[in-house]
């Protein structure tokens, strides 16, 4: 049996009356490119962001490598993670990249880097020093280790991002909706560090309006409406051959 | 006029003498102000109305009365009151019959006041995204504030909290008020002495005037230094 890095079983969302989303499951093995598509408003973002509970899934089981976010029932009759701590070292092991990148301000791009291996995982700051100037000449921002994200163009941002959630050693990274911030002739340079993540064989788990992105890198597709898996798949055969005609119809806009 | 400006001169030994504490008053409410003010400010924040509640009543009372009636009623009221306490007869006494306290009291939570609403507005200000990034990599709530909140906050408003600090040093001449001996109080003192009004009070006032004038030269470095992340060129 190949032990699932990630597990998502029967998510359940709602903001006040809107059922965002209505019971999705999925599983990523070691080494998986997950991706999840649809149109805006479909729940994928929201799927994300339940997998490390910045959103609490008001039903459902998350698990990383085996590990379930253990969960109580609370007077709502809605779930939330039952233990900060458990919530807090199942965090650490998967690695988030934004939209808007979310570096902290007030910190350089080295700082950024350093800041969780440091004061969450305990690190020396000679070791994760060592460790950054690696994942910075990795994804090409090794430059800028002195400069404030403001400094930054939103491409190198993102990059330094990924660099961040890197630098934590997840076993899983999330990306939500990487490039969709950056302007045209920046996205390249940020889907190229995505993929060479790929190619490295890390278990991944991204949003993307990038199809070509989605088809070149991905085991699986995941194409999501109002909230419910509508079709999912090999990339390539579900996108050449969309079984649903909402597919058909979203893979005709995208 | 030859006589006037060597009169003034002649008063500045004495308020130079007072300058120490008026700026302990200055450094003791300001450091008080800023601490007492932050937990308000995070009180405010805290979501739990039992915390809330109180914060916004302290800030409002204290931001809506003047200083001086705040002086007087913390001087004066707690002056009734606390000699009938077990506090008459304790150590603390003999200290808590000198009016500095009194004004060191007053003085720390009207700064408070102000402190609680301007920290409020830097942290409301802070992306929510940057505070999503510190979860996201496992960092504990307390933590998220201590590394990542509480330093962007200050930075942000780090203008508004020294020019506060300015406004407090001279604030601080209403301690006199309460027999405290800083440089307004001695100024005072100065005036009865000589019968003269004006002079004393020129005096005081290039005190003042030279105090603020190096307060403000040192926190524009200050504020230079912290606030680089923001201004630096790309």
């Amino acid at each position: 049996m190949v032990a699932s890095a990630l597990s998502v079983k029967n998510i359940h969302k709602s903001f006040g009356s809107v059922e965002v989303l209505k019971g999705v499951s999925f599983e990523a093995k070691s080494g998986d490119v997950i991706s999840l598509i649809g149109s805006s408003g479909s729940g994928k973002s929201t799927l994300l962001r339940c997998i490390n509970y910045l959103e609490t899934p008001d039903e459902g089981e998350i698990s990383v490598s085996g590990e379930v976010i253990r969960t109580v029932k609370g007077k709502d009759g809605k779930f939330h993670a039952v233990d900060r701590r458990q919530l807090e070292h199942i965090r650490t092991r998967l690695g988030m990249v934004f939209q808007s990148f979310n570096l902290w301000s007030h910190k350089t791009i080295l700082e950024n880097i350093i800041e969780g291996p440091i004061h969450v995982l305990g690190m020396t700051k000679k070791d994760a020093i060592g460790e950054a100037e690696l994942l910075m000449e990795k994804v090409g921002i090794t430059p800028k280790r002195d400069h404030y994200p403001n400094q930054l163009s939103g491409g190198q941002q993102q990059r330094a991002a990924i660099a961040r959630a890197l630098a934590m050693k997840p076993e899983v990274m999330l990306f939500d909706e990487p490039t969709s911030a950056l302007d045209p002739e920046l996205v390249n340079e940020v889907l190229l560090v995505i993929k060479k993540l790929a190619e490295e064989g890390r278990t991944m788990v991204m949003v993307t309006h990038e199809m070509s992105l989605a088809r070149d890198i991905s085991t699986e597709v995941i194409f999501l409406h109002k909230g419910l898996v509508e079709e999912r798949g090999a990339p390539s055969e579900m996108m050449r051959d969309p079984q649903s005609a909402r597919l058909r119809q979203f893979l005709q806009m995208a | 006029m030859m006589e006037t400006i060597s009169n003034v001169i002649g008063f500045l030994p004495a308020l130079i003498k007072a300058t120490p504490l008026t700026l302990l008053l200055t450094a003791v409410a300001g450091v008080f102000g800023l601490v007492i003010g932050t937990l308000v400010a995070l009180a405010r924040l805290s979501g739990r109305r039992v915390l809330s509640v109180p914060a916004y009543v302290f800030t409002f009372a204290f931001r809506g009365t003047p200083l001086l009636v705040q002086i007087y009623l913390i001087y004066y009221g707690l002056g009734q009151v606390l000699p009938g306490t077990w506090v008459r007869h304790s150590f603390l006494w003999p200290y808590l019959r000198d009016g500095l306290w009194y004004a060191i009291f007053a003085l720390s939570l009207n700064q408070a006041s102000y402190n609680a609403e301007v920290i409020r507005g830097a942290i409301k200000a802070i992306p929510r995204g940057q505070i999503e990034a510190a979860k996201s990599i496992g960092m504990r709530s307390s933590m998220i504030l201590r590394r990542i909140t509480l330093p962007q906050a200050f930075r942000s408003c780090l203008p508004v909290l020294t020019g506060d600090l300015i406004i407090l040093l001279k604030t601080t001449s209403l301690a006199s008020t309460i027999t405290v001996l800083e440089v307004m109080g001695t100024a005072r003192i100065l005036q009865r002495q000589s019968l003269l009004t004006f002079e004393p009070l020129i005096a005081a006032g290039i005190i003042y005037f030279t105090v603020v004038f190096i307060l403000t030269r040192i926190v524009g470095v200050a504020e230079k230094r912290l606030t680089r992340y923001r201004t630096a060129k790309a």
